[in-house]
């Protein structure tokens, strides 16, 4: 070991050669040694520092979520569970919420996944690199960036004002389905990389065609992982509040909705409602909290179901 | 069989293409719309006004739409989270693809995940009622909602997008660079910051991009902890309305196709103009310097 390969390496990259020759000149064989065990304590404490930001994360995480738990399990019994909210939202339950969080997040699943899937069908399975692809691809990037509010604007101006939809279920799913295109197209054509190439190799080389090997041979061992990318876009259509601000949810409604031009609760919305523009603040903290828990307990509930049957997944691949 | 296997395969193929456009079109339509919605307000104001003017005072009589506030709210948002985001999230991403054991990545690569996953509602709530107090008995200033809580909320949502993005560029650097490296004498933190690092460094840049746009166009955190007073700051505890608040806050009052309604319209025009600019950038830099194998170093 000594460290005249470092400056080799940096020469290399990057064309830092006037500190190689002065590190060249000063290494002699003694000084190398401790230099080498400076350079080894510079390691352990920039490794440490690495490890501390990784897991600044997971303390973060554990905060958040053991502050809504702490302060939120209170609020929660099967009143609040089971019955809409009562005296202009200070008491009662959340049921309208959670069932308006539900059809909307399924709303915005049927909207979203076959066409997802079915891109990326296209963009794994049929297309050719080139310029057309390039292009759906920008397209696809594009749309993931677009920040939430906008799709509440687009939606209000397209879905609920132009298609004539009003403040609606329907135009709350199209919303969020359209916000969740890009995640499913992304997991799905993941889950399609992931299929064996032979696999394909042996059903077109028993004469099947293209369309038959991808219906009989490629989706259903590419099925797994593409329902859990269906399961994470569900989870992020539930917990988005900007999109539905102007397209779906409203303050309040007693009743749950009977067709999907009917308004809804949420419970994103709800809790902003009640965080910031409730008479009685302080007085619904807590119903806040057992709120934000509900809602928590589904999202990261509907992750942990994603991440733990994906590990598996890749634990049969191997 | 009434049709051919052939002509399935034909109309097959054919229908994915149209399908695989759906995303182009949805954003060609939220552009269409954002643009016909917008636009009108520059029949009261001269985009140069609207931009550049520092009132947004847009119920008055006569009211004042100048999005300066908003713009420069918004930016000092992202670029103060993102001080804070770029090194945890990048530090995160090489800790978990180099140095972490296998059995820590698979638990701390889940964690990251979960962090992603907290709806931002509930981040926004987090900050108002636990960290928003905290601030304002620690600092001793006038509200705790204000540019710095915001920052710090948003940094933590775009933690997760830039550290998995890096993550994998880091994770794709081949191994044989890494090993000659070593075999050169080099330490493994030599390695990563001379070797590793310069060759992953595009899709880096990219997650950071993807990081401060997702933190620009972020609006629940911005819109209930930021403070929302237009005006420009003066410090890091000062109230701020950055522009996803204010289109927020405002829409639900703001009569259907008035002047506020179309300023409104216009400052998502805006935002949507930053967060398109900033994926382009991302994506030109994905594309321009990839690394493809070994042999562009």
């Amino acid at each position: 070991m000594n460290s005249t390969g470092v400056d080799t390496m940096d020469g290399y990259l990057s064309a830092d050669s006037k500190k190689k020759e002065t590190f060249m000149n000063n290494s002699g064989p003694g000084s190398s040694r401790s230099r080498l065990v400076r350079r080894k304590l510079f390691q352990r404490i920039l490794f440490m520092l690495f490890r501390l930001a990784a897991g600044l994360n997971g303390v973060v995480l554990l905060i958040v979520v053991y502050y809504l738990v702490s302060n939120g399990w209170r609020a929660i019994n099967w009143t609040f569970l089971t019955q809409p909210p009562m005296d202009s939202m200070t008491r009662g339950g959340i049921l309208p919420c959670i069932m308006g969080t539900l059809f909307l997040g399924i709303g915005a699943l049927i909207v979203a996944f076959p066409i997802g899937v079915m891109s990326a069908i296209y963009l794994n399975e049929y297309a050719r690199p080139g310029k057309v692809l390039r292009i759906i691809r920008l397209g696809i990037s594009n749309l993931a960036g677009v920040p939430s509010v906008v799709f509440g604007l687009f939606g209000l101006a397209f879905f609920v004002i132009y298609l004539n939809m009003g403040v609606s279920l329907l135009a709350g799913a199209l919303t969020l389905g359209a916000m969740s295109l890009p995640v499913i197209i992304g997991s799905s054509e993941e889950a399609l990389k992931a299929v064996p190439e032979t696999y394909r190799e042996a059903s077109l080389g028993l004469g099947a065609t293209k369309w038959q090997t991808i219906w009989r041979v490629v989706l259903p061992s590419a099925l797994p992982g593409i329902l859990t990318g269906g399961i994470l876009a569900l989870s992020r259509a539930a917990g988005e509040t900007a999109p539905i601000m102007f397209t779906a949810a409203v303050f309040f409604t007693p009743r749950l909705p009977k067709s999907i031009f009917d308004e809804v609760m949420a419970l994103p919305y709800h809790i902003y409602v009640l965080a910031t523009a409730g008479t009685e603040i302080d007085a619904t903290r807590h119903l806040q909290y057992g709120t934000a828990l509900v809602l928590i307990v589904l999202v990261l509930g509907l992750n942990l179901l994603a991440i733990i049957w994906r590990s598996r997944l890749r634990k049969k691949m191997k | 069989m009434v049709i051919s296997r052939g002509l399935k395969e034909k109309v097959m193929q054919h229908f994915f293409f149209v399908i695989a456009f759906a995303s182009i079109a949805i954003l060609s339509a939220i552009t269409i719309f954002l643009f016909t919605e917008g636009l009108p307000v520059f029949n009261l104001v001269s985009v140069k006004d609207f931009l550049f003017g520092i009132y947004w005072y847009p119920t008055s009589e006569p009211p004042d739409f100048g999005i300066f506030p908003l713009i420069v709210a918004s930016v000092s948002v992202t670029l103060l989270s993102a001080s804070i985001s770029i090194p945890l999230g990048v530090m995160t991403a090489i800790y978990l693809a180099e140095v972490a054991k296998p059995q820590v990545r698979e638990l701390v690569k889940p964690i990251v995940e979960l962090l992603a996953a907290l709806p931002s509602v509930v981040i926004g709530f987090f900050g108002m009622v636990v960290v928003a107090p905290f601030l304002q008995n620690t600092f001793n200033i006038a509200t705790g909602l204000n540019l710095f809580n915001a920052s710090l909320m948003l940094a933590f949502m775009s933690i997760p997008t830039i550290c998995s993005i890096s993550e994998d560029a880091v994770y794709s650097v081949p191994n044989a660079l890494r090993e000659a490296s070593l075999a050169l004498g080099a330490t493994h933190l030599e390695t990563i910051y001379r070797v590793v690092i310069p060759a992953a460094v595009s899709g880096i840049c990219t997650a950071v991009i993807l990081g401060m746009s997702r933190a620009i166009g972020e609006t629940m955190v911005v819109l209930m902890v930021a403070g929302g007073a237009a005006m420009v700051p003066s410090s890091i505890f000062d109230p701020v309305r950055p522009m996803p608040g204010s289109i927020a806050a405002e829409m639900a009052e703001a009569p259907f196709r008035g002047d506020h309604y179309y300023a409104l319209f216009a400052t998502g025009m805006v935002l949507f103009v930053f967060t398109f600019a900033f994926n382009l950038i991302a994506d030109y830099m994905s594309h321009k310097y990839r690394q493809v194998g070994d042999a562009t170093l």
